[in-house]
């Protein structure tokens, strides 16, 4: 193609005519007109693309708000299973999910964010800590069902704190911490590195650096991966099944403190397993109810730190 | 550290069967039979599973790859930068939807196109998780495959943009050979999560221990079969011994996945720094 185009700009200033014609100085030859047209069927074909990842999710959302609609209500929310889980609401599940989210976001926020702030500010770029970032990458891939068996290992069984919340819940927050120590460390690095070498100068320590400039013009970044840890604990199924969520547990309708930590609990993802796979005979809008609003719940939190991550760059003054 | 704690406790609870005299490692990963439970002839051969696990991953790719890059080239640079912050929004919200969610509209939904448009007597197998897992994946592939497209130089665009380039020539002779493995990378990061995922292909592929002749046929996978026999096994137990094996073999294989995926990005960046 690209001999063709020489050839054409070749000929055309020999041609004298083509020249004293009004045509415009850029003509489309045979060979531009088929770039052009290369583009236009590639953006077509591309935009294709990016719609067929998103028109069915739209579809796939909409059935099943539309299935799910005859249920949904503020009853469904607060009341609890009836017959066997084929009827009634889904509070138990509800406010276990509350409880393994806080418990676990409790032990690994804090842990992430000072394991985040030593190894961005503090550590200098030996072995060590070129294995400790390997392992902090590596560890966020590991699969969901491996944390559910180190969980069972390590928790309920080595340290015999048996099947319960609190097992499920630092399960959850060995999920939750490398991706938390990932999005700090991101957060830190934004921070300009002329911030913290003018607050040095001033004769500031490095710990005063890090509590007067760097935390506070990064906590915004920290607190948007933790919040997107939130959606993932809530919605996470296979690291608690094995590790403290049964399958049903009686509590009653609309209490808010019904578990004990060394106790098991009922949890949203848990239950939408359980209702569409364990449980005969189940009212058919049931699970759609149980799925829109785990759904929701983690879309909302999400939508909540992107909006929150929106605002933030906005107000950026560098 | 929380690596190797995880790797050492999984790993105790699988030990004591390697040195068991029943128990053989080449039985384990390259026998068919999967017999747990049964009373008189117990066979723990995994490769059924590593099977299922492959054969969903490898179709998950086929129908994600093309799709998760065409949405990544076409995020970074064929649309205009309002629809992009949208785009990108939309990909975000689809990676947080959770697995369970995911796996009950292959269960629900997907399962009865699928029986209904290829007259498949069950419509959950390998076709339907890897659909599932596909549009799991995606979000990922474009997400880091848009980063890897940004990382090349803007110099390079405007050099082949100032020669008349369109922006599909632009694409396919100077970007895509430019963020070759940054794109590699993202497929890789894609493997990784569709071969670690659980409740969506315990949900959606069916529950058949046996190696796949079609893809309509179901399968189990590593990591579904871990899900769904973990329950029952009594705690110490060879079954619940195994399982624990099981877990350490697809760490093994995550493990690779994402540390070479890691290695291409690093040389990425080493290279970018030189240059």
């Amino acid at each position: 193609m690209s001999s063709m185009e020489t050839q054409n700009v070749a000929q055309t200033p020999g041609n004298q005519e083509a020249l004293s014609q009004v045509t415009p100085r850029f003509a489309e030859t045979p060979a531009v007109r088929k770039k052009l047209l290369c583009q236009k069927i590639a953006k077509i074909i591309f935009g294709l693309m990016a719609a067929a990842m998103i028109v069915p999710l739209l579809l796939i959302l909409s059935y099943l708000v539309a299935k799910a609609w005859p249920t949904l209500s503020w009853e469904f929310l607060v009341d609890v299973p009836k017959r066997g889980m084929t009827e009634g609401g889904i509070w138990p599940a509800l406010i276990g999910t509350v409880y393994l989210v806080f418990i676990s976001l409790a032990v690994s926020a804090p842990i992430g964010i000072l394991a985040a702030v030593y190894l961005n500010e503090y550590a200098k770029d030996n072995w060590l800590n070129r294995i400790i970032n390997l392992a902090v990458i590596n560890l966020a891939g590991v699969p969901s069902i491996v944390h559910a068996l180190f969980g069972l290992g390590a928790f309920v069984y080595a340290a015999k704190m048996g099947y319960s919340i609190i097992s499920a819940s630092l399960t959850l927050a060995i999920m939750t911490l490398p991706v938390i120590i990932a999005s700090t460390r991101e957060a830190l690095a934004s921070v300009p590195i002329a911030f913290r070498e003018a607050c040095w100068n001033m004769g500031a320590t490095r710990w005063q650096t890090i509590k007067a400039i760097v935390l506070p013009n990064s906590i915004s970044g920290i607190l948007t991966g933790v919040i997107l840890q939130v959606s993932r604990a809530a919605g996470e199924t296979a690291p608690i099944m094995f590790t403290g969520v049964v399958f049903y547990k009686a509590v009653e309708r609309g209490t808010l403190f019904p578990y004990y930590l060394n106790e098991q609990c009922m949890a949203l993802s848990m239950h939408l397993y359980t209702l569409s796979t364990q449980v005969p005979n189940v009212q058919e809008s049931l699970p759609y109810a149980t799925a829109v609003v785990l759904l929701g719940a983690v879309l909302l939190v999400n939508a909540t730190s992107i909006a929150l991550r929106v605002y933030m760059r906005s107000r950026k003054k560098w | 550290m929380f690596v190797l704690a995880i790797f050492f406790f999984v790993f105790r609870e699988a030990v004591p069967v390697l040195f068991s005299p029943d128990f053989s490692l080449k039985e384990f990963l390259f026998s068919t039979e999967w017999y747990p439970t049964s009373a008189s002839n117990v066979r723990y051969g995994t490769l059924a599973l590593t099977a299922g696990t492959f054969s969903v991953t490898a179709l998950a790719m086929v129908i994600a790859v093309p799709f998760g890059l065409g949405a990544a080239i076409f995020v970074s640079e064929f649309c205009g930068p309002k629809m992009r912050e949208t785009l990108k929004i939309v990909i975000e919200l689809l990676a947080a939807i959770p697995s369970v969610v995911w796996g009950f509209i292959g269960l629900t939904i997907m399962s009865k196109i699928i029986s209904q448009t290829t007259g498949a007597p069950v419509g959950v197998n390998v076709l339907n998780g890897a659909i599932i897992l596909a549009l799991m994946s995606v979000p990922i592939i474009v997400s880091i495959g848009e980063d890897a497209l940004k990382a090349v130089p803007d110099g390079f665009r405007e050099a082949a943009l100032a020669l008349g380039a369109t922006p599909w020539q632009l694409v396919y002779r100077v970007l895509l050979p430019a963020a070759k493995n940054g794109l590699l990378a993202a497929v890789l990061l894609g493997v990784g999560r569709a071969v670690g995922e659980t409740m969506a292909v315990l949900m959606a592929t069916g529950h058949a221990v046996h190696i796949p002749s079609g893809i309509l046929d179901s399968v189990r996978t590593l990591t579904a079969n871990i899900a769904a026999e973990l329950g029952e096994a009594p705690a110490g137990s060879p079954h619940y011994r195994v399982l624990f094996l099981t877990g350490v073999l697809l760490f093994s294989i995550t493990f690779v996945i994402n540390l070479s995926a890691d290695l291409v990005i690093r040389g990425i960046r080493r290279k970018g720094r030189g240059a």
